[in-house]
C-alpha cells in the first residue's frame, strides 16, 4: 500500500511544477521573469492582480467567461436529457444513425468551423454576446451530454419506468421527480464535463465576441500588446482562471467518484 | 429491450434544432468555399474539385496529415497505459482520493491558451523552471524554439500533462465499479495480480476506456490552442498539426477555397477514422450481450 501510493504522488508533483511556475511568475516583476531563473519571486509583488481586479476590462473577462459557461451547461444539460431517455429507451426510425450523427459534431475540427459559425452568428444578430457563445459551444457539448447521460440511463432497469406508470405517475412527473433524482450522480458527471470543455475553449468564444462578452482567456492576449510581453500579468490572469475549475471540480468530486462507479460510465 | 416508439423523435427534436444549426448551416458554407474562388468584393466562381485536387497533391498536406498522425498515435500510446497505470495505483476510500481527484483535475480545468503559454514559459531555456534545469543544472542541450526534437518532446510533454487525468478519471470510474466480491473471488483461487489485472479489472474499465481512447483520439486529432501558443508550429514547421495549417492557410493567407476543402478532406479522415472505432466499440458490446445470453 505504501509503495502503490508513489505512483500518484509522483504523478500529481508533475503537474503541479508548472502550475507552481505559474503561481510564482504572477508574483514577480516582468523584469525580474525576464532577466533570468529564480525559484521564488525575488521582489514580491501583487501589482499583477491589482491591475485585474480594478480594471474592468480585466475583471468583466472573468463574468464574461462564467455567464456563458453556466449558460451553456444549462442548456446542453436541460436538451440532453430528454433525447438521452429517448436513446437509452426507444428504438425509433433511424436512432443509431442520428447517435452516430451527433457523436460526429464532437469531431468537428473547430479551426474548420470558425469562421462560418462567426458569418452565421453575425447573420442572425447575435454576434458579441454570451449567447453566441453558449449556443455554439452546444455543437461539442450537447453530443458528450447525450452521450453521457444515455450510458447512466442504461444502466437503470425499465422496471423502474413501468412501476411508476403502473403506480398512475404522468410522465413528467415520473421523469423529474423519480427518474432525474435517480441519476443525478450522471447529471452530475455530465454537467461538469460540459463545464468543463466549455470553460476551455478558447478558438470559438474568441471568434464569436468582441468586446462585451469576452472571454478571459481571449483578453489576456492583451498582455502581449505594443507595450511588450507582460508576463506577470498574463501569468496572474492564468493563475486566476485556475479558480473556478478548482471550485467546481471541488463541489462535484463526490457526485464523480460516486457517479462514475455505477453504469456504464 | 427497447420499445418501438416513433413519437420518440420529439425528445430528440430540441438537440437535433441546436446540433444542426450550429453544423449544418456552417457545413454548407464551407462546401460553398470548397468549390468557387473569389477575388473579393463578395464576386465568387465555380470552380470545381480544383482545391480538393491540389490539396490531396500537395506536399504540404501530406507532412502536415503526417504529424498530425504521428502526434495521435503518440499521444494514445503513452497516456491510455500510463492513465491506467496511476488509476490501478491509486487509493480506493478515504479522503486521499478527493485529493488525487481534484489535483488531478486541475489541468483539464485550465483555458487552451492559458495551458500553452504556462508550457511556453515553463519551457524557455534561461528563465523557465523546465528549460534552465535541463540546460544548467543537468547539462542537456534543450530549446525548444530551436531544434525540432525538443519541441516534439515539449508538446508530447503537455498533453501527456493536460490530458492524462482524463484517461486516469475514467479508468479510476471503472475501477471503483467493481464489487470486492471479485477480488475475494480471485484471492481464492490464487489469482496473480496479473491475473486479476487481465481478467477482472481490464474487462470492467473497457467500456471507460473505449470512451477514453474515442475523447483522446478525438480531441487531440483537432488540437489546434495548445501547440499554437507553445511553439506556434515551429520551428519551422515541425510541430504544424493540421489544424494549425488550416487555420494558417484560411485567415493568413485567405485562400478561402483551398482552406474550406482541406477542412472537408480532414472531416472526412476524422470521420472515418473514428467510425471505425465506433463500430469496432458496438461489436465488442454487442459480444458481450451475446456472452451473457449464454
Amino acid at each position: 500500500m505504501q509503495k502503490r501510493s508513489i505512483v500518484p504522488i509522483v504523478y500529481i508533483v508533475f503537474l503541479m511544477l508548472p502550475i507552481y511556475w505559474l503561481v510564482t511568475m504572477s508574483f514577480k516583476p516582468t523584469n525580474e521573469i525576464l532577466a533570468g531563473f529564480s525559484l521564488f519571486p525575488q521582489t514580491f509583488t501583487t501589482d499583477a492582480y491589482r491591475t485585474i481586479f480594478t480594471d474592468p476590462t480585466w475583471y468583466w473577462g472573468y463574468f464574461n467567461s462564467i455567464i456563458y459557461v453556466s449558460l451553456n451547461t444549462v442548456i446542453s444539460i436541460t436538451v440532453a436529457l430528454p433525447a438521452a431517455y429517448a436513446f437509452s429507451r426507444y428504438r425509433f426510425l433511424g436512432d443509431k444513425t442520428l447517435f452516430f450523427w451527433l457523436l460526429t459534431n464532437k469531431m468537428a475540427p473547430i479551426a474548420v468551423f470558425a469562421l462560418p459559425f462567426f458569418q452565421l452568428y453575425s447573420a442572425v444578430g447575435l454576434f458579441d454576446t454570451h449567447w453566441a457563445v453558449a449556443l455554439a459551444h452546444c455543437i461539442f457539448n450537447i453530443p458528450l451530454a447525450v452521450w453521457i447521460l444515455e450510458g447512466f440511463m442504461s444502466g437503470v432497469p425499465k422496471e423502474l419506468d413501468e412501476t411508476a406508470y403502473v403506480d398512475g405517475y404522468s410522465f413528467p412527473r415520473f421523469f423529474a421527480t423519480i427518474f432525474i433524482p435517480t441519476i443525478k450522480a450522471g447529471v452530475g458527471v455530465a454537467a461538469f464535463f460540459c463545464f468543463m470543455f466549455s470553460w476551455v475553449e478558447l478558438l470559438l468564444a474568441k471568434t464569436l465576441t468582441a468586446v462585451a462578452a469576452k472571454p478571459i482567456a481571449a483578453t489576456m492576449t492583451k498582455t502581449a500588446s505594443s507595450a511588450g510581453y507582460e508576463l506577470g500579468l498574463l501569468a496572474a490572469a492564468g493563475t486566476l482562471t485556475l479558480i473556478p475549475g478548482a471550485i467546481v471540480i471541488y463541489f462535484v468530486r463526490n457526485y464523480i467518484a460516486k457517479g462514475f462507479a455505477m453504469g456504464r460510465v | 429491450m427497447k420499445t418501438e416508439n416513433q413519437k420518440a423523435w420529439f425528445f430528440v427534436l430540441p438537440v437535433l434544432l441546436l446540433v444542426a444549426f450550429n453544423a449544418l448551416i456552417p457545413m454548407m458554407t464551407v462546401v460553398n468555399y470548397s468549390v468557387q474562388e473569389t477575388f473579393g468584393n463578395n464576386q465568387f466562381f465555380w470552380e470545381g474539385l480544383t482545391w480538393f485536387e491540389q490539396i490531396l497533391n500537395s506536399e504540404r498536406f501530406h507532412n502536415a496529415l503526417g504529424r498530425q498522425f504521428m502526434f495521435t498515435a503518440l499521444i494514445l500510446i503513452i497516456e491510455v497505459p500510463l492513465g491506467i497505470a496511476i488509476a490501478l495505483s491509486m487509493p480506493r476510500r478515504g479522503v486521499w482520493v478527493s485529493v488525487c481527484l481534484v489535483l488531478m483535475s486541475l489541468p483539464m480545468l485550465i483555458p487552451w491558451n492559458v495551458v500553452g503559454a504556462m508550457w511556453n514559459i515553463f519551457a524557455l531555456p534561461d528563465i523557465g523552471l523546465l528549460g534552465y534545469t535541463l540546460n544548467h543544472v543537468l547539462g542537456i542541450p534543450y530549446d525548444m524554439t530551436q531544434d525540432p526534437f525538443a519541441a516534439w518532446v515539449t508538446v508530447i510533454a503537455m498533453d501527456v500533462w493536460h490530458w492524462t487525468s482524463l484517461v486516469v478519471l475514467l479508468a479510476y470510474a471503472g475501477l471503483v465499479s467493481i464489487p470486492d466480491a471479485y477480488y475475494q473471488a480471485a484471492k481464492i483461487d490464487g489469482a496473480s495480480n496479473w491475473a486479476v489485472f487481465r481478467y477482472i479489472q481490464l474487462p470492467k474499465m473497457k467500456n471507460v476506456l473505449t470512451i477514453a481512447i474515442l475523447l483522446r483520439f478525438m480531441d487531440s486529432f483537432n488540437i489546434y490552442t495548445e501547440p499554437f501558443v507553445l511553439t506556434g508550429g515551429g520551428p519551422g514547421n515541425a510541430t504544424t498539426f493540421l489544424s494549425i495549417d488550416l487555420v494558417k492557410i484560411a485567415l493568413g493567407q485567405f485562400d478561402l477555397g483551398p482552406a474550406a476543402a482541406m477542412s472537408l478532406i480532414y472531416f472526412a479522415i476524422t470521420l472515418l477514422v473514428s467510425w471505425l472505432f465506433y463500430t469496432l466499440m458496438n461489436r465488442e458490446n454487442l459480444n458481450d450481450y451475446k456472452e451473457v445470453e449464454h
